[in-house]
């Protein structure tokens, strides 16, 4: 891995010098990281290059990987599902920002259950990938779903099996609202899963959900969508039990303080409609810039996108931001600067 | 048993195949008409070629040690005997990887060591001259079929056959015997070690019988005309003159499967279910096997003791296949030896 990463660097230098001998375009921009939001990336890039004619070319290597890759400075800037805390960026010298809002679903194959039928909430759900809970007719399922018809049949958890912004958003909840999995499993894009079956992508997990009867497993929300899989409704922080659409997670993103950090897990946000397992995803870049040109064309074209994105963001199934985070997010640009200490400018 | 004994010159031509021996000089033969410039440059191109696999296996060695330090330095060879894999609390051991790795392809070997030598008898023996064609090219393309398209085929539609039709009577039938009982417990889904092993078999049954076939056939006619001659049954004719004619090779071909078997990654991924448990030794249950962990954590491990254990698994995989090749170069001398005792 590491030659290969060398090999990769080496490779990546020789082409953008080959760039800059040969049209003197330092417009093209390279990101890699996270494959979650990797289809909007894609898509903002290609409209991008529609109209500006600025070539943005995106990666998707995995959150670890562009975390990696902008540590090396190897690419212009980094994406990741998981948000670095603010210490960890302050020592590395980097900052972050949220670019869209995804939802992760708690999704089941059970005979007579229809989508949106099966009420669950953060205790149930932790005892059950704990192996706790293990027959869909367990008296807690039974007490949040009085009147729902449900089967003498053991559950069969599935989950990822391979590293992911998902799961850590997913951990991240359970560890928030079910004590004992916090201390027995925590929090990770990858962790010691007591139980189930791990299938390898969301593709991986719906797959086994719709092959596997009295499954559940979770996924993200396009992949409910996009596959009409059986979701359920969760009861968030506020008591309240919401379905998982574009609107629920808005209230979670607005329910957080992105003034103070954009270190937001947006899982088990306050707010009436907020979707409890819900996260954004963010794109990494250093503050202080050695090629400020590139910098400039990066923060260019998330601007570009959070102004003209939001349909496209939409159509994907991904959730735009509100206006208001929109806000705080260009006004923390200033923090990126060039080597003389000069903000760089997106406008 | 003449045949044997008259078979000992050409052996060491069959054993070129799989691992060649080591040339004879080629400046014993006089060239007069050849430029021995071309020639000179060509020596030293297969020269630089073989220096450079040497050299590339070194450094992959090397970089893969390297990297692995931190979790070498960490849990020394007791790595092998951990069955933890908590990435969240940075606890790190191999043993349920490595199972999973061993079980998998033993079940293969199981599987495609005897299909392989039926279809290779059939193809070479039986067949009618018409089918030997096109049920050869047949199974040849089996191996051209990618990986990946095995795993989705295990996941969607082998899984489910074997659950209903293998799975579940099994788990009826034998569920209450002690130790056979245990073996088919854990839910009947159709992933697990078992669904991998059998994913594997099919994988590999195309490269065994490709070998043992291509083998078979050069068993010289006379050898086995004088066996029929004598009397010999089919059966008896490969058993007691193309086998031990050909057993270097047959022994090359499952060799190269169990090597396909023990590296493949995405067709495991898919069916064996990824979970690090050594709870139940069951045949039904999700397990996992070295190179699938590597495939599915190594995108998004961090830096550090995570990304390290994943090397070291690397590494010990790397060791595995070593000891393999070793023991199968080891019983093909024992091999040779009592063969050498015999005439």
């Amino acid at each position: 891995m590491k030659i290969s990463l060398k090999y990769s660097a080496f490779a990546m230098a020789a082409v953008t010098a080959a760039g800059f001998s040969a049209t003197v375009s330092a417009e093209d921009i390279t990101g890699a990281g996270a494959s979650f939001p990797a289809p909007i990336y894609a898509k903002w890039a290609s409209e991008y290059n529609k109209s500006t004619g600025v070539k943005v070319n995106y990666q998707s290597i995995g959150s670890g990987g562009g975390i990696k890759q902008i540590d090396s400075k190897t690419v212009d800037f980094g994406a990741s599902d998981m948000p670095q805390t603010d210490e960890v960026l302050r020592s590395k010298g980097q900052v972050q920002f949220p670019t869209v809002i995804g939802g992760v679903v708690p999704v089941l194959n059970v005979k007579g259950i229809e989508p949106g039928q099966l009420k669950l909430n953060g205790q149930v759900l932790g005892d059950i990938f704990l192996g706790k809970i293990v027959k869909w007719n367990d008296a807690a399922l039974k007490a949040l779903n009085p009147g729902l018809a449900l089967p003498d049949a053991a559950i069969a958890p599935v989950r990822r099996a391979d590293g992911s912004g998902t799961t850590f958003i997913f951990t991240n909840y359970l560890s928030k609202v079910n004590a004992e999995w916090k201390s027995k499993v925590g929090e990770g894009t990858a962790v010691n899963w007591p139980l189930g079956a791990g299938g390898k992508g969301n593709e991986g997990v719906s797959a086994f959900v719709s092959r596997l009867p009295n499954s559940i497993g979770y996924v993200e929300y396009s992949y409910v969508k996009q596959n009409k899989m059986t979701y359920a409704v969760m009861e968030n922080a506020a008591g309240t039990f919401v379905k998982p659409d574009e609107e629920a997670f808005k209230a979670a993103a607005a329910g957080a303080d992105w003034n103070k950090s954009f270190y937001q897990v947006l899982t088990n946000q306050p707010g009436k409609g907020a979707w409890p397992i819900s996260g954004a995803t963010f794109i990494l870049m250093h503050a202080k810039q050695d090629k400020p040109a590139n910098a400039a064309e990066v923060l260019k074209f998330f601007n570009w996108a959070y102004t003209n994105g939001s349909k496209m963001a939409a159509d994907l199934d991904y959730v735009p931001l509100p206006a208001s985070v929109v806000g705080v997010i260009q006004k923390s640009w200033g923090d990126i600067k060039d080597t003389s200490g000069k903000s760089i400018s997106y406008k | 048993m003449q045949p044997v004994t008259s078979s000992a010159d050409m052996y060491g031509r069959i054993a070129a195949n799989p691992a060649p021996a080591p040339m004879s000089s080629p400046n014993t033969v006089k060239r007069t008409r050849s430029n021995p410039l071309i020639d000179r440059a060509f020596g030293v191109l297969a020269k630089f070629a073989a220096i450079v696999t040497l050299a590339l296996l070194i450094a992959i060695l090397g970089s893969l040690t390297i990297s692995a330090w931190p979790a070498i330095s960490k849990y020394g060879l007791g790595f092998l005997v951990r069955a933890d894999w908590d990435p969240v609390q940075e606890q790190f051991g191999g043993l349920a990887m490595i199972y999973g790795t061993l079980a998998t392809s033993v079940i293969a070997l199981l599987i495609a060591v005897p299909v392989s030598f039926g279809i290779a008898l059939f193809l070479t023996e039986l067949s009618p001259a018409w089918l030997k064609r096109p049920l050869g090219t047949a199974i040849e393309l089996l191996a051209a079929i990618p990986s990946i398209v095995y795993g989705m085929w295990g996941l969607l539609v082998f899984g489910p056959v074997l659950a209903t039709y293998v799975q579940q009577p099994l788990q009826a039938a034998l569920g209450s015997i002690p130790v056979l009982g245990g073996l088919v417990s854990g839910p009947p889904v159709g992933i697990g070690i078992l669904s991998a092993g059998i994913i594997l078999a099919i994988m590999i049954i195309p490269f065994i019988s490709a070998v043992m076939r291509d083998v078979f056939e050069v068993t010289p006619a006379m050898l086995k005309e004088s066996a029929y001659g004598l009397g010999s049954t089919t059966w008896e004719v490969v058993y007691k003159v193309v086998l031990p004619y050909t057993k270097t090779g047959v022994i090359g071909g499952i060799m190269l499967g169990l090597g396909r078997a023990i590296g493949e990654t995405m067709a495991v991924t898919f069916v064996i279910g990824n979970f690090n448990q050594l709870e139940t030794l069951s045949l039904f249950q999700s397990a996992n096997s070295i190179t699938s962990a590597l495939a599915n954590e190594f995108a998004e491990a961090g830096e550090g003791l995570h990304q390290a254990s994943l090397m070291y698994l690397g590494l010990v995989l790397f060791f595995i296949t070593f000891v393999i090749l070793s023991l199968s170069k080891l019983l093909l001398a024992r091999l040779r030896k009592a063969e050498g005792a015999k005439s």
